[in-house]
């Protein structure tokens, strides 16, 4: 087994021991929307207004941003720059493994728990509400996976930045919420103003939110959306590891 | 045969010269001990050492490797205990030492090493669990599961009561024994006077003091009609520069 594997299955074990993580990256995106369902009924009735369409299916592409959203902004984030913080890389750093194999279990065990937590969001949403899942599949899954490339670039670029484990939480915090946001959560589909959709359209998560809901009912996602993500992904890379300390 | 040579070592952190010219050998098997306040520049030292730390000026070789250049080599013939440097809240004891095992080409047998830092009733303890000496002994068997040539201690029994000084002193001689090099940092005079063969004492950067325990306290005669011991030879030394 190669010390990659043996970390993230470490890493994942951990993980698993964590209520809070698990409850938000694994659960909370299927629970969200089974409770919006049965909440505000008119969710999961056929609505003129939108198409025929039942308003839940509307959420779930934008449930799918915010789960990529909690778990960077969150779960990731405060694991990286604790890890840092308590010493942990700095220990990995005095044997013959690197302390970026850690970073990369922590990658495999985040992105693992998002792709679960989503596919059981959409079987959550087919078994209450007879939901269908995306047009596109694969525009779904590029958009998807550059969105939360993005995203995990922006929580590497953070941990980097910032002094300690409270300051990145702190600044975690002060990028989620308006992520959330441009994403549409609390706006999703066309409800979104024109002035904040301009802006969401040059965000990372709402970019991501923007691709995933085109291919969600069969179109491609737009260009403008796929190169602004992959802009983020790019950027915020190479600045997290120009600029990340390792103790 | 010399296992570490450190020649002219000297690291700034911006404008402020933390260690400044330290010069010394350690011999194959011995117990060397630095000696020094806080903020002497110890731990830089042995940072430094270690390689985690690249040196503004000087070289250091570690078992006939460059720690700046051969760094990969020699972590896998060099086992550190750092100060302050934790484990995942959650994992087990005994889950560490068998991942810090898998690091190393030829690891210890963890559960010995359990063993003998007193730690087997704690096997499926998680860290956060485990008291402040109890930490402290498991990272003492971390630094030491990879059957490593030398072995770097920083601040060995902070945080340890008198019982298990005493038991992690007797570790310490018989990883010795087993024909280890020791590099001991440490402020505590009792530990260093018992455990090292040797001690180079550390004041505002630079070695100011190299020898055996015996001759440094020796050097220093009678004070106030009393024998001296380490900590007479120790204010002796760093005295300069301050007000008694």
């Amino acid at each position: 087994m190669s010390t990659l594997t043996r970390l993230a299955g470490s890493e994942a074990r951990l993980f698993l021991r964590e209520p809070m993580s698990v409850f938000f990256a694994l659960a909370f995106p299927a629970v969200l929307i089974v409770v919006l369902g049965n909440a505000i009924p008119a969710f999961s009735e056929p609505s003129a207004d939108f198409g025929g369409e039942l308003p839940i299916n509307l959420y779930l592409p934008v449930v799918l941003a915010l789960a990529v959203g909690t778990v960077t902004m969150t779960s990731l984030l405060t694991v990286l720059s604790q890890y840092r913080e308590r010493g942990v890389l700095k220990r990995l750093a005095t044997t013959p493994v690197k302390p970026s194999a850690l970073i990369g279990a922590q990658l495999i065990v985040n992105i693992g728990a998002l792709l679960a937590g989503s596919a059981l969001m959409m079987a959550a949403a087919a078994v209450a509400f007879g939901s269908r899942g995306p047009e596109n599949w694969p525009g779904l899954l590029v958009a998807f996976l550059l969105g939360s490339a993005a995203m995990i670039g922006l929580a590497l670029l953070i941990a980097a930045v910032t002094p300690n484990s409270r300051a990145s939480a702190g600044v975690g915090s002060l990028v989620y919420f308006p992520m959330l946001f441009f994403a549409g959560v609390w706006t999703p589909g066309d409800m979104m103003p024109e002035g904040a959709r301009r802006v969401a359209d040059f965000t990372p998560l709402g970019a991501a939110s923007q691709a995933m809901q085109d291919a969600w009912y069969g179109d491609w996602p737009q260009p403008l959306h796929l190169a602004v993500t992959a802009g983020y992904i790019v950027v915020t890379g190479v600045l997290a590891i120009r600029l990340f300390r390792w103790q | 045969m010399t296992v570490i040579e450190v020649n002219g070592l000297s690291k700034r952190y911006g404008d402020r010269t933390v260690v400044d010219g330290v010069s010394f050998t350690v011999a194959e098997g011995e117990i060397f001990g630095i000696l020094g306040e806080n903020g002497a520049g110890k731990t830089t030292t042995v940072e430094c050492i270690s390689g985690l730390r690249t040196p503004d000026d000087g070289s250091i070789s570690v078992l006939g490797l460059d720690t700046r250049t051969e760094r990969e080599q020699l972590r896998r013939l060099i086992g550190v205990q750092l100060q302050e440097s934790q484990l995942q809240d959650r994992l087990r004891v005994g889950e560490a030492m068998q991942l810090y095992a898998s690091f190393y080409p030829d690891p210890a047998d963890w559960r010995e090493l359990i063993a003998a830092v007193g730690l087997t009733d704690q096997v499926r303890m998680p860290y956060a669990k485990l008291s402040g000496g109890q930490k402290q002994r498991l990272s003492i068997a971390l630094a030491l599961i990879g059957n490593p040539r030398v072995a770097i201690l920083d601040e060995l029994t902070t945080g340890l009561d008198p019982h298990a000084r005493r038991e992690t002193w007797k570790l310490i001689r018989q990883i010795r024994d087993r024909g280890v090099t020791v590099l001991l940092v440490t402020h505590f005079m009792d530990e260093a006077e018992r455990l090292c063969d040797r001690l180079a004492v550390l004041d505002g950067g630079k070695i100011v003091a190299l020898d055996t325990p015996a001759a440094l306290i020796a050097n220093v005669g009678d004070v106030d009609g009393y024998r001296a011991n380490l900590e007479d030879a120790f204010l002796a030394l760093t005295g300069s520069g301050r007000d008694n």
